[in-house]
C-alpha cells in the first residue's frame, strides 16, 4: 500500500528554466536542441514509416495493384532517402548524443552551442527542401542516385532532392565537429580518455566519419546536380565521363555512413550491457579502440558495393578481403558484450531487452554482410532481397533497437519521469518478433532470386512476402506503443530520481532533468568508467537536495 | 569521492559561460577550425579525384586545354595570394603583440589582396566566356563551342575531352573563389571588431582562426595552380 507523498517542489531545470516557443527555437542548450532534434527526426521517421507501409502493402500480391510501377519506384526511393538521411544518420548522435556527450564528460555544454543550434536549422532546411521535392513530384532513382539514370534519364525531382540532402549533410558535419572538439577540450578534471564511457568513444569515432565522409557526398551530389542541369560530362559516358566514378564517390561516403548509423548504437549497447550487468565491461580498451578501427577501416571497403559494376577483379578481391577484415572490430564488440554478460547479475529492464535483441540481430546482419562480401556469393545475391534483409538487420535490428533502448534508458534523465516498465518490456518483445517476421523471410526470398526494387514477382514468392508484410504490421504496432506511453509518461509517469538505475556515470550524478548547466559545480572525476561503488556513494554531485528549492 | 569542485575564476568579458577559462575557449576555437579544414580537404578531395582520373584518361586533351589557360594571370594571382598570406600572418602577429594599428592595416591589406585575386580571376573567367569555353549549357545561349584552331587541337583529340578539363577547371577554381569570397567576408567581420578594439594580446583567437582559414584557402590554390596551369605545359599544341 502506498502512502500519500506530498509532491516534491521541483527545482529549476533545463525544461522549466524558460517558457515559450522562442525560448526553444533560440536555445543554445544542448539538451533542448537534442529535444528539438528528437521531435523532428520522429516526424521524419513517421513519414519514412508511411512509405514502408505502402511498400509492404503493395508487395502483398504478385501483381501491381496498389501502386503503378512509376509510383512504386518513387515510394521505395523516398522511403530510403528519408530513413537514411533524415532518420538513421542523425538519430542517435543528434538526440541522445547531443544530450549526453557534454553530460557524460562533465561539461556544461558542447564546445559550440550556436553551431549546435545552427545544425538543427540546417537539418530542418534540408528536410523542408526534400519534403518539397517529394510533394512536387518525388524522385525515383533509388536512394543511391546511380548515374546515368539520375543525370540523364529520370524525369523526377533529382536536383531538388539532392539539394535537400546536400544541405542536410552540413548539419551532420557540424555535429561531428562539435563532438570532436568537445571531447578533446571540455572533459571535466579527472575525466581521462580511458575513463570516458564507451558511448563517448563511439560518438568520437562516429564524428570522425561524419567530418571525413560527409564532405565527399556533398561534392558528389553537387556534381550530380551540375551534370543534370548543364550536361557538362562529369558522369556522362556519352561525352567521355565515367558513371562508375559516381558509384565510387557515393560509396566512399555511404559505406562509412552505414557506420555513422551503427556506431552510436554500439555505444549505447556498451552502456546498457555494462550497466544492466552491474559489471565493468569486459575489455574496455578493446571495445573503445574497435570503434576507432571501424571508423578508419570503414573507409577502405566501399568497393564491395561495386562487385558487379565493372570493377576489376583484382580490386574486387582486395575489397572483399578488406570487407572481411572490417568485420573483426565489430566481432570484438560482440564477444566483449557477451563476455560481460557472463556470470553477471543481469536485470532485464526494457533497455536491456533492447540491448540483448541488438546483439542477436546485429550478429545476423554482420554475418550476412560477410556472405555478401564473398565475391562469388555476391554475384548471386547482389541486388536481391538478401541485401535488403542484410542491411535492415543492421539498420533496424541494430540501430533502431539501440536507439529505442537508449531512449528508454535515459528517458528518466531527459524528462524527469519514468516510463511504464511493463509496457516497455511488452513493446520490446513485440518489436523483436515483428522485426524478425518481417526480415527473416527476405533472406530466403533473396536467396531464391527475388530482386530488390521490383513490385511484380512470380507467384511462388507470395507466401514469404505475406509473412513479411504481416511481420511489418506487428513491428509497426510495436513502434506505436512506445510513442503513446512515452508521451503519456511525460505527464503521468512516476517522478524519476536523479539516479534511478544506481549507476556511476556522470550523467546520473545530477538531478533529473538536469539544470541548464548540467551540474551545480564542475565535477571532479576520481573513478573509472563502470566502476560500481555501493549505491550510497554514487549519489548526486552538488548536494542540491540540501538546498532550498528555488521554484515551486 | 566527488567532494572537490573546481571554482570559476574571475572571467574575461569574452569568456563564454560554458568554458572554464579563456585558454580552454582558445583551444576549442582553434581545434574547431582545424577540424573544419579537414572537412574542406575532403570536400576538395572529391574533385581532385575526378581530376586525377580524367587527366590520366585523356592526357593530351588535358594538356591542350591546360595550355589555353592564361598562365600570366595565373602566376600573378599566385603571387597575390602568397603575399596575402604574409599580410595575414602579420595581422595575427600584430594582434598577439598588441600593435593594434598594424593589425588593422594588415587586415585591410589582406582583404584588398583577396579582392585583387577575385578581380583577376574574373578577368580570366571572362576570357573563357568570350572563347566559348564555359562547359555544357552552364551559360544559357553560350554553350561550350571553342574554335578548334585557336585551341591548337591535334589529330585524334576530342573536343568533349577538352570540355572535361574545363568543367574540372571551373568546378575547382569556382569552389576556390567561393571560399575566397567567404574569407573576405570573414576578414571584414574581424576587421570591424578589431577597429572596435575587441582583440588584445589576451584575447585574439578569432583573428588566429580566421588566419588559419585564409592560409588554407591559399594552400588550395598552391595546389590548383600547378595542376591546372603548369602540368603538361611542354606537351600540347604550342
Ligand atoms: C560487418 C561488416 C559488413 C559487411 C562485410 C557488409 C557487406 C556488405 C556488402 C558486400 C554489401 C553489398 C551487397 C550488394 O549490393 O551486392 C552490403 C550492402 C549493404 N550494407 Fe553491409 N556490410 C557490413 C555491415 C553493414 C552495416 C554495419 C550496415 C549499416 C549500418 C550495412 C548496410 C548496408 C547497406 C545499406 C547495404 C546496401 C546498400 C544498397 O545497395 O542500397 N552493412 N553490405
Ligand atoms: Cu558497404
Amino acid at each position: 500500500m502506498e502512502t500519500f507523498v506530498p509532491p516534491v517542489p521541483s527545482r529549476i531545470n533545463y525544461i522549466n528554466a524558460q517558457y515559450g516557443l522562442k525560448s526553444w527555437l533560440l536555445t543554445k542548450d544542448h539538451k533542448r536542441i537534442a529535444l528539438l532534434y528528437l521531435g523532428s527526426i520522429s516526424f521524419f521517421f513517421f513519414i519514412g514509416g508511411l512509405y514502408a507501409m505502402a511498400i509492404r502493402l503493395e508487395l502483398l500480391t504478385p501483381q501491381a495493384d496498389l501502386l503503378q510501377s512509376t509510383t512504386y519506384n518513387k515510394v521505395f526511393t523516398q522511403h530510403g532517402i528519408i530513413m537514411v538521411f533524415f532518420f538513421l544518420i542523425p538519430s542517435i548522435p543528434a538526440t541522445l548524443g547531443n544530450f549526453l556527450v557534454p553530460m557524460m564528460i562533465g561539461a556544461k555544454d558542447l564546445a559550440f552551442p550556436r553551431i549546435n543550434l545552427l545544425s538543427w536549422y540546417i537539418y530542418m532546411l534540408g528536410g523542408i527542401v526534400t519534403i518539397y521535392a517529394l510533394l512536387a513530384g518525388g524522385v525515383d532513382t533509388g536512394w543511391t542516385f546511380y548515374t546515368p539514370f539520375s543525370t540523364t534519364f529520370s524525369n523526377s525531382y533529382v536536383v531538388a532532392t539532392g539539394l535537400g540532402i546536400f544541405i542536410n549533410g552540413f548539419s551532420s558535419i557540424l555535429t561531428g565537429l562539435n563532438f570532436i572538439v568537445t571531447i578533446h577540450t571540455m572533459r571535466a578534471p579527472g575525466m581521462t580518455w580511458f575513463r570516458l564511457p564507451l558511448f563517448i568513444w563511439a560518438h568520437y569515432a562516429t564524428s570522425l566519419i561524419m567530418i571525413l565522409g560527409t564532405p565527399v557526398i556533398a561534392i558528389t551530389i553537387l556534381l550530380l546536380a551540375f551534370e543534370r542541369v548543364a550536361h557538362i560530362g562529369i558522369f556522362d559516358p556519352a561525352v567521355g565521363g565515367d558513371p562508375v566514378l559516381f558509384q565510387h564517390l557515393f560509396w566512399f561516403y555511404s559505406h562509412p555512413a552505414v557506420y555513422i548509423m551503427v556506431l552510436p548504437g554500439m555505444g549505447i549497447i556498451s552502456e546498457l550491457i555494462a550497466n544492466f550487468s552491474r559489471k565493468n565491461i569486459f575489455g574496455y580498451s578493446f571495445v573503445a579502440f574497435s570503434s576507432l578501427a571501424i571508423a578508419v577501416f570503414g573507409f577502405l571497403v566501399w568497393g564491395h558495393h561495386l562487385f558487379v559494376a565493372s570493377q576489376s577483379v583484382y580490386a574486387g578481391m582486395i575489397f572483399s578481403f578488406l570487407s572481411f577484415a572490417v568485420a573483426i572490430p565489430s566481432a570484438i564488440k560482440v564477444f566483449n558484450w557477451t563476455a560481460t554478460l557472463y556470470k553477471a547479475s543481469i536485470s532485464y529492464d526494457t533497455p536491456m531487452l533492447y540491448a540483448l535483441g541488438f546483439i542477436g540481430l546485429f550478429t545476423i546482419g554482420g554475418m550476412t554482410g560477410l556472405f555478401l562480401a564473398a565475391l562469388a556469393v555476391d554475384v548471386h545475391l547482389s541486388d536481391t532481397y538478401f541485401v535488403v534483409a542484410h542491411f535492415h538487420y543492421i539498420m533496424v535490428g541494430g540501430t533502431l533497437l539501440a536507439y529505442l533502448g537508449g531512449l528508454h534508458y535515459w528517458w528518466p534523465k531527459i524528462t524527469g519521469r519514468m516510463y511504464p516498465e511493463g509496457w516497455g518490456r511488452f513493446s520490446a518483445l513485440v518489436v523483436f518478433i515483428g522485426f524478425n517476421l518481417t526480415f527473416l523471410p527476405q533472406f530466403i526470398l533473396g536467396y531464391m532470386g527475388m530482386p530488390r526494387r521490383y513490385h511484380v514477382y512470380p507467384a511462388e514468392f507470395q507466401v514469404l512476402h505475406v509473412l513479411s508484410t504481416a511481420g511489418a504490421s506487428i513491428l509497426g504496432v510495436g513502434l506505436l506503443i512506445p510513442l503513446f506511453y512515452l508521451m503519456w509518461s511525460m505527464r503521468y509517469g512516476k517522478v524519476a530520481p536523479g539516479n534511478p538505475w544506481h549507476l556511476p556515470g556522470l550523467e546520473w550524478r545530477t538531478q533529473s532533468p538536469p539544470p541548464t548547466e548540467n551540474f551545480d559545480y564542475t565535477p571532479v572525476v576520481t573513478w573509472e568508467a563502470y566502476e560500481f561503488a555501493p549505491p550510497e556513494e554514487t549519489e548526486v554531485v552538488g548536494k542540491f537536495h540540501d538546498k532550498v528549492p528555488e521554484k515551486a | 569521492m566527488a567532494e572537490s569542485y573546481v571554482e570559476h575564476e574571475a572571467s574575461h568579458p569574452a569568456l563564454q559561460h560554458h568554458f572554464e577559462n579563456l585558454e580552454q575557449q582558445r583551444e576549442a576555437g582553434t581545434l574547431g577550425m582545424w577540424v573544419f579544414l579537414v572537412t574542406e580537404i575532403m570536400f576538395f578531395g572529391g574533385m581532385f579525384l575526378a581530376y586525377t582520373l580524367y587527366r590520366s584518361k585523356f592526357p593530351e586533351a588535358f594538356a591542350i586545354a591546360s595550355n589555353h589557360l592564361d598562365i600570366k594571370l595565373g602566376a600573378i594571382n599566385t603571387a597575390v595570394l602568397i603575399l596575402s598570406s604574409f599580410t595575414m600572418a602579420m595581422a595575427v602577429y600584430s594582434t598577439q603583440v598588441g600593435k593594434l594599428r598594424a593589425q588593422i592595416i594588415y587586415l585591410v591589406l589582406t582583404i584588398v589582396l583577396g579582392l585583387a585575386f577575385l578581380g583577376i580571376k574574373g578577368v580570366e573567367y571572362h576570357e573563357k566566356y568570350v572563347d566559348h569555353l564555359i562547359p555544357g549549357t552552364l551559360i544559357p545561349g553560350n554553350p561550350f563551342n571553342p574554335d578548334p584552331h585557336a585551341m591548337h587541337l591535334t589529330q585524334g583529340v576530342l573536343m568533349q575531352h577538352v570540355q572535361m578539363f574545363y568543367w574540372i577547371y571551373f568546378a575547382m577554381t569556382g569552389m576556390h573563389a567561393l571560399h575566397m569570397i567567404i574569407g573576405v567576408g570573414l576578414l571584414s567581420v574581424i576587421l570591424y571588431f578589431s577597429v572596435k578594439g575587441r582583440y588584445s594580446p589576451e584575447y585574439h583567437n578569432p583573428v588566429e582562426v580566421a588566419g588559419l582559414y585564409w592560409h588554407f584557402v591559399d594552400i588550395v590554390w598552391i595546389f590548383l595552380f600547378p595542376l591546372l596551369y603548369l602540368l603538361g605545359r611542354h606537351l600540347g599544341g604550342h
